[in-house]
């Protein structure tokens, strides 16, 4: 019951060209979803073929274990995608007042959801007169009318300025705290890192990797360090058994374990062959770094 | 059903254009009762126009069908920019994300299909009577009820029409060029006319084949109505000409439109079904 949708090898070509290549994904209930991949890598299409808008070539994606067709089951989802699509010629509130109909939801929540995006004193504005970042914001007070099960968002902070993505960025995850499933789809890393707990990440339309963001950043991690004598480091090192590569960046040697390795038996080892740490920091690859590994890995 | 027209009208009544264009379509229509001021004086001529039998019943409902139907392309360019409008601004795929289905948005804006033409027709038919009911010459409640068919075919061929126009519309998806498509389909058909009276074999009937085209089977529903006239009909006979033109609604016209109707729908379905947004 706790599954809201599930993907089974869905393909879309466009002509000879595969967009989206045989992807099987499963979304459960109170998780935050990043789709992640460079533009032009099959993020929106998958988005618009669960959204009822692309038709799939081949495959089968069901919401909410398949007790309700599509079109039902969307209004009980909120989606945004790419840019906000509304009446121009209409005001926020005729805007918000024809998608609870389409919805069949009460219009009772338009008030509070345009409050919740601060638009409340423009309401009786027409769209055409917003800026982007309003539009935008529109669009999430739009998404959030039926209180969705799941939220939808396709690079909601495309095109923002730096205020405007960062009050997006504070709705999403106001919005997340709350314990909606969320699914975003996004080229920028950081925004996936900050705010999602599993990540797909997609290449040229096939699935590179679905699983929790903590999984794909925790490895072994590396070490940075230096000491008073970095030539005699940097051969300790090499000669440990637990150290897999070192090199010498920034004036600082990167040293890789090939096993768990805490800091402290590093430093205790090394300091047992004579040397004098005078920097030590065990980091992490970023999601940035591990993407371009799997992408750079998927080519070669 | 409800869900669907409020919809749709949510959408009209925000729009400008559209209500200028529904506005200007019902002023032009009440502006057939002006036909009664055409009045001539000049001495020895007097000419007073409601008063030549145009107004009687039943014949008022033919003459008003056929001139009414004239203004539909007010609404028709309503239609067709409502619908290519949901393209340009992508609304469409928004309604379709919100949970509308394909199915149901063809049937809201068939929904606005079936109040314009029932709403026009049911305006028609009250100019009909009271214009009637002022100048005609017989006022028995047979008479006025005689020839509803003249109606019955001025809905149709609303239904129709508008249905030809949703299909233009969302076929090309610009509202500009879908308009000059009918023109271009209106000169088309006439030019299919020429070349079948011209080239078809001796056993076709080009007249019965020209009767299937679409924009001739909508104005064959409503023939005109000025050879029935009395004065024209004086006028015919002095110079000898018989008129023996068939004046009445054809069953078989009405059915043609009704096929095209169909066509027009399940052609709009299949756009809306295949193309991805």
């Amino acid at each position: 019951m706790n599954t809201i949708l599930n993907v089974t090898d869905l393909s879309k070509n466009f002509g000879r060209l595969t967009a989206v290549d045989t992807l099987s994904f499963r979304i459960e209930k109170g998780n935050v979803y990043g789709i992640l991949g460079p533009n032009g890598s099959g993020k929106s299409t998958t988005l618009g073929m669960i959204l009822n808008v692309v038709n799939p070539t081949s495959g089968t994606f069901s919401w909410f274990d398949g007790t309700e067709n599509t079109h039902q089951a969307l209004k009980r989802v909120g989606a945004i995608i790419e840019r906000p699509n509304f009446y121009p010629y209409m005001t926020a509130a005729q805007n918000l007042r024809l998608v609870c109909r389409i919805k069949e939801v009460p219009q009772a929540k338009i008030d509070e959801k345009l409050a919740l995006v601060d638009l409340l004193d423009r309401k009786n504005d027409k769209f055409k007169t917003y800026s982007l970042g309003m539009k935008q914001r529109l669009a999430i007070a739009s998404a959030l009318l039926n209180d969705p099960e799941i939220l939808i968002l396709d690079e909601p902070t495309n095109g923002l300025d730096p205020q405007g993505i960062a009050q997006v960025r504070g709705i999403i995850q106001k919005i997340a705290t709350q314990g909606t499933t969320i699914l975003l789809a996004s080229h920028l890393l950081d925004e996936v890192e900050k705010v999602c707990s599993h990540v797909l990440v997609l290449q040229k339309g096939k699935q590179i990797y679905f699983g929790k963001v903590t999984a794909l950043t925790t490895d072994h991690g590396y070490f940075e360090l230096n000491a008073t004598d970095i030539e005699a480091l940097q051969s300790t090192l090499n000669a440990m058994q637990s150290i897999e590569t070192t090199e010498l960046r920034g004036g600082y040697i990167l040293a890789y374990p090939n096993t768990e390795l805490s800091a402290a038996a590093l430093s205790k080892s090394l300091a047992a062959e004579g040397i004098v740490l005078t920097h030590l920091a065990q980091k992490h690859k970023s999601l940035e770094e591990q993407f371009l590994t799997l992408t750079q890995n998927q080519q070669a | 059903m409800k869900r669907l027209f409020l919809i749709e009208f949510d959408k009209l009544r925000a729009n400008r254009s559209s209500r200028i264009l529904i506005g200007a379509y019902f002023i032009l229509l009440t502006s057939i009762a002006l036909i009664a001021a055409i009045k001539f004086d000049i001495g020895p001529i007097k000419f007073h126009l409601a008063e030549q039998g145009i107004f009687n019943f039943p014949y008022i409902w033919h003459f008003n069908a056929f001139i009414g139907a004239w203004f539909k392309i007010f609404l028709a360019v309503v239609i067709v920019s409502m619908t290519a409008n949901e393209y340009s601004n992508k609304t469409l795929k928004q309604n379709l994300i919100d949970g509308l289905s394909k199915r149901e948005f063809l049937h809201s804006k068939w929904v606005m299909i079936f109040a314009f033409a029932g709403i026009s027709t049911l305006f028609i038919f009250v100019v009909s009577l009271i214009l009637g009911l002022m100048y005609s010459n017989y006022t028995e409640i047979s008479i006025i009820l005689k020839d509803f068919e003249y109606l019955l075919a001025y809905f149709v061929k609303h239904v129709v029409f508008f249905a030809f126009c949703l299909f233009l519309g969302t076929a090309i998806k610009r509202s500009a060029f879908a308009l000059g498509f009918l023109g271009v389909w209106q000169m088309f058909e006439g030019f299919c006319y020429g070349m079948l009276k011209w080239k078809s074999p001796s056993w076709v009937d080009a007249e019965q084949v020209f009767r299937l085209f679409p924009l001739n089977a909508m104005s064959n529903l409503i023939p005109e109505p000025f050879t029935r006239l009395s004065a024209v009909r004086n006028l015919a006979s002095q110079v000898e000409v018989e008129v023996i033109k068939n004046t009445n609604v054809q069953f078989w016209d009405i059915v043609i439109v009704l096929v095209w109707t169909f066509i027009f729908y399940s052609l709009t379905y299949r756009l809306l079904k295949r193309r991805d947004l």
